[in-house]
């Protein structure tokens, strides 16, 4: 259900793409240039506003979760990137987290076989690849943006594309992150549709964000290798919000506009929903600490004044009886 | 619970049911024997905590305050407010469902709301409909609910059913800490008089009496001495351990179970054998006698409150440094809150062993050392005589209790310790072991009789890998650095690996220890004999 109606929501998305593209130059400058800029904005603008909030929140505790030895004794080795002991465990722990999903790399699958009385727990890398593939490919695709938005198209850009196109299939070249992004896009759907206990977990706005993506990418597609875009056109378009002097796209096709106000609903959407994961993980504290709670005393700002049963409370109550097992006392 | 037998609870559907999990039904009667009795009102009285009163869950009334939705929504707009985890983990989440099938509760019932994902979202859910824009316009379209009794019942449940073992933080990609969710969720649920007597009656005993049964100073002393008496008998030799003794060097911390019920008082005068053997100048304390803290289990507040005592009784006695015993939810506190809460610690000094001269620099500001830190320093420098011989009859794997393994990362130490006292140790299967640990399922005060049933399903993980090593290396010891572990695993071992039996590691350091002016050992601690023949050659 939740699935039907984020599909239904991502295709009336495109459809007012289509049509308002096809109406005339009023409403392409609306989907060509207003919305865009205003989900930049709203971006830019949104992302800003949830780290801040969340970097303004204390952490009263120090509460990193160990996943390896901790430093104690000399002769113990100590795992630094699984429970670190100073910054640059941290760093090392974190960059292995963004950078290569390391917990995600631990990721296994639960088999109870009831005749054998047996619980196995076996590798599962499936989930981990497939989210790999598809956030690094977006990050080069969007990097590969660039040839639109700079002129010239700077060498690492260019660098970038004969990487990504190394197989030469295909012309224009296919790019191996396209089909990276899209399986890796499919999968993540595909569980969603077909793992039970994915599906029951799974909220509408799930799908919502996959959908989203997957529009993207499909219409990014379609421009680059069948409805061929005018790349000159779309040059032009860019370059006239860059430089703050827009004009309504012409000569782009339909197909510009659709890809144009999925990305532009992405960019509204992603403050606001789970896709700040992104900023997210870099302040979850359970990963960004290091280990070092009995080394150094760690401050929380809101520590509330409390005091626990004193010791003369307590040795008022029990004095008598304390007194006839024989405990040295502080008041006879 | 004696009527299921291991072979009917093990068939266990997870596929989740086809109703929305949203809608929330927890029928308390049928689920008789998977949930806690309610905190007795006496208890918060003592306390001082919000609405004391008799009640049962399956009671259709629960009694609550007339504006307990206020009471919440303002609770938890504050815990917003003093947590970044809570806010983080609040709007983080992707439901990507690696959590999943990471939770012992989840893996022995098949329940779907113990996924972790989905225990999170039933707090998540309610924060999305009182504090999100998205929420608040579309609803349950942006994953929002409303704070319904329906849906708070269903906090009282599930949020008693996860025992904050951090198993699935270790596998989320963005660190999300379910035991902090739970935490919190507790907090919420405390507001309005929530809570479950397991934990409460424990924090009561505790706050008047210093430690979670209720002993008073001079059962204290009597408990220690008939423990010591006993001792005697096998060792030959007289053991006094000072008690609330001004000047000492050390103060010695113990969760309260090590010197009441079996088997942690082998574990007990384990430590005391060790201490009398060193010459050690310590005393142990009749006010200071609880290192565990249901505190934890209850709300920050508690945590400081309980653990007052720990810094307080240090300073009174003039004390250097303090050490403490084995025991897993204990040390999450004195590692990972301690210091925050009730230090600076600053008129202690940084541990450092009389014996060895070991200083230990990781606990330089807590001021505090873990008992198998100590031990394992002693071994590795010498200073021991140890007869492993007296362990041959002993097959031992090492259970990674969840609070040292997940929050302190002390991993080595123990399995040092155990090595050079025991000549027969086998691992468990690595996914169950360290990090990846199962809980013994009865930990953050779900470790009551009346919880039997869900305590033996999430103990299927942990029963099984016993029972895996039991078949294959004939392992007959699991052994454990935590208190609640050896009041939880004996059932779960005798349900699922019937044959095991359950020890802290001083246990086995006590009966491998060569004591000065000691008889010749013929039983173990427990007074059973020591093996008669040892016909085993087996390897390690």
């Amino acid at each position: 259900m939740g699935a039907l109606i984020s599909l239904v929501a991502v295709a009336g998305l495109a459809l007012l793409a289509v049509v308002g593209a096809s109406t005339g130059d009023g409403l392409r400058f609306v989907l060509g240039v207003i919305i865009p800029g205003v989900a930049f904005a709203v971006f830019i603008g949104g992302v800003i506003f949830r780290v801040v909030r969340w970097a303004k929140s204390p952490v009263p505790f120090r509460v990193p979760t160990t996943t390896g030895q901790g430093k104690s004794l000399p002769w113990i080795r100590n795992n630094e990137l699984e429970a670190p002991s100073g910054l640059a465990g941290v760093i090392g722990r974190m960059a292995l987290e963004v950078l290569a999903f390391r917990s995600l790399f631990r990721n296994t699958r639960v088999e109870v076989l009831p005749a054998k009385e047996k619980v196995n727990y076996i590798a599962d890398k499936a989930l981990w690849a497939a989210a790999l593939a598809f956030h690094w490919a977006m990050l080069i695709i969007i990097l590969r943006h660039f040839r639109f938005f700079v002129e010239p198209v700077p060498a690492w850009v260019e660098m970038l594309e004969n990487v990504d196109g190394f197989f030469q299939v295909g012309l224009p070249v296919y790019y191996a992150t396209t089909f990276l992004m899209v399986l890796g896009l499919a999968y993540l759907l595909a569980r969603r549709f077909f793992d039970v206990k994915i599906r029951y977990i799974s909220l509408p706005t799930d799908y919502f964000a996959l959908y989203l993506l997957l529009g993207i990418a499909l219409t990014g597609i379609l421009m680059r290798h069948i409805e061929k875009v005018d790349v000159v056109q779309v040059k032009a378009a860019i370059a006239g919000w860059a430089s703050f002097q827009p004009i309504a796209p012409v000569g782009v096709g339909l197909w510009f506009f659709v890809h144009v106000t999925l990305v532009s609903m992405l960019l509204i959407y992603f403050p606001f929903s789970k896709l700040v994961h992104a900023p997210g993980v870099f302040l979850s504290p359970t990963r960004n600490l290091a280990n070092t709670n009995r080394v150094r005393r760690h401050i929380n700002p809101w520590n509330p004044d409390i005091i626990g049963h004193t010791y003369a409370e307590w040795e008022d109550e029990f004095r008598d009886k304390m007194k006839a097992s024989g405990f040295p006392l502080e008041k006879e | 619970m004696a009527e299921k037998s291991p072979q009917e609870l093990i068939q266990i559907d997870h596929t989740p049911p086809p109703r929305n999990w949203m809608n929330p039904a927890v029928d308390f009667e049928a689920r008789r024997g998977t949930w806690s009795y309610p905190g007795g009102a006496k208890s918060l009285r003592y306390m001082g905590f919000p609405n004391p009163r008799e009640w049962s869950p399956t009671d259709a009334d629960w009694k609550l305050p007339e504006n307990w939705q206020q009471i919440i929504h303002d609770g938890f707009k504050e815990l917003l407010k003093k947590y970044r985890t809570l806010e983080v983990f609040m709007d983080i989440c992707v439901r990507c469902g690696a959590c999943a099938d990471k939770c012992h509760f989840f893996i022995g019932s098949g329940d779907p709301k113990n996924m972790p994902v989905l225990r999170a979202e039933l707090l998540r859910s309610v924060y999305r409909q009182d504090f999100t824009t998205a929420g608040k316009i579309l609803g349950r379209l942006a994953g929002g609910r409303e704070l319904t009794e329906e849906v708070l019942k269903e906090w009282y449940y599930y949020f008693f059913q996860c025992t904050e073992c951090r198993r699935c933080s270790v596998y989320c990609p963005y660190g999300i800490d379910t035991a902090e969710i739970t935490m919190m969720a507790r907090e919420l649920m405390n507001l309005v008089g929530l809570n479950i007597n397991w934990i409460m009656e424990p924090v009561a005993n505790c706050q008047r009496t210093g430690n979670h049964l209720g002993i008073q100073p001079h059962t204290f002393k009597d408990n220690v001495e008939f423990l010591c008496d006993e001792l005697e008998e096998v060792t030959g030799v007289h053991i006094e351990p000072p008690i609330n003794r001004k000047g000492a060097e050390i103060l010695f911390i113990i969760p309260s179970a090590d010197y009441f019920a079996d088997p942690g008082t082998y574990t007990f005068v384990g430590y005391l054998m060790l201490f009398k053997q060193l010459g050690l100048d310590y005393t142990l304390s009749a006010y200071a006698s609880e290192g565990g803290n249901f505190g934890l289990f209850t709300s920050a507040d508690t945590i400081k409150r309980l653990n007052y005592k720990i810094y307080a009784e240090a300073k009174r006695l003039g004390v250097k440094w303090i050490l403490g015993g084995e025991c897993g939810h204990m040390w999450r506190v004195m590692h990972q809150y301690m210091d925050t809460m009730n230090g600076p610690a600053d008129f202690l000094e940084v541990p450092r062993s009389p014996i060895t001269g070991t200083v230990f620099e990781n606990a330089a500001s807590t001021k505090m050392t873990h008992i198998c830190e100590f031990t394992s320093d002693l071994i590795h420098n010498n200073k021991l005589k140890l007869d492993k011989s007296r362990n041959d009859k002993l097959r031992v794997t090492f259970h990674d209790s969840c609070n040292p393994a997940r929050a302190m990362g002390i991993l080595e130490e123990p399995r040092y310790v155990i090595k050079n006292v025991c000549n027969h140790f086998y691992e468990m299967p690595e996914n169950t072991i360290r990090e990846n640990t199962f809980c013994c399922a009865g930990g953050a005060g779900l470790g009551n009789d009346e919880n039997m049933e869900m305590r033996l399903r999430g103990g299927l993980p942990r029963g099984n890998a016993v029972r895996w090593v039991r078949d294959h290396h004939d392992v007959n010891r699991l052994a454990c650095i935590c208190a609640i572990d050896r009041a939880t695993l004996p059932p779960l071992c005798d349900y699922w690996a019937p044959g095991v039996d359950v020890s802290g590691i001083h246990e086995m350091v006590g009966n491998a220890l060569i004591m000065e002016g000691e008889n010749e050992r013929t039983t173990d601690l427990r007074g059973e004999p020591l093996a008669p023949e040892k016909e085993e050659q087996d390897d390690v």
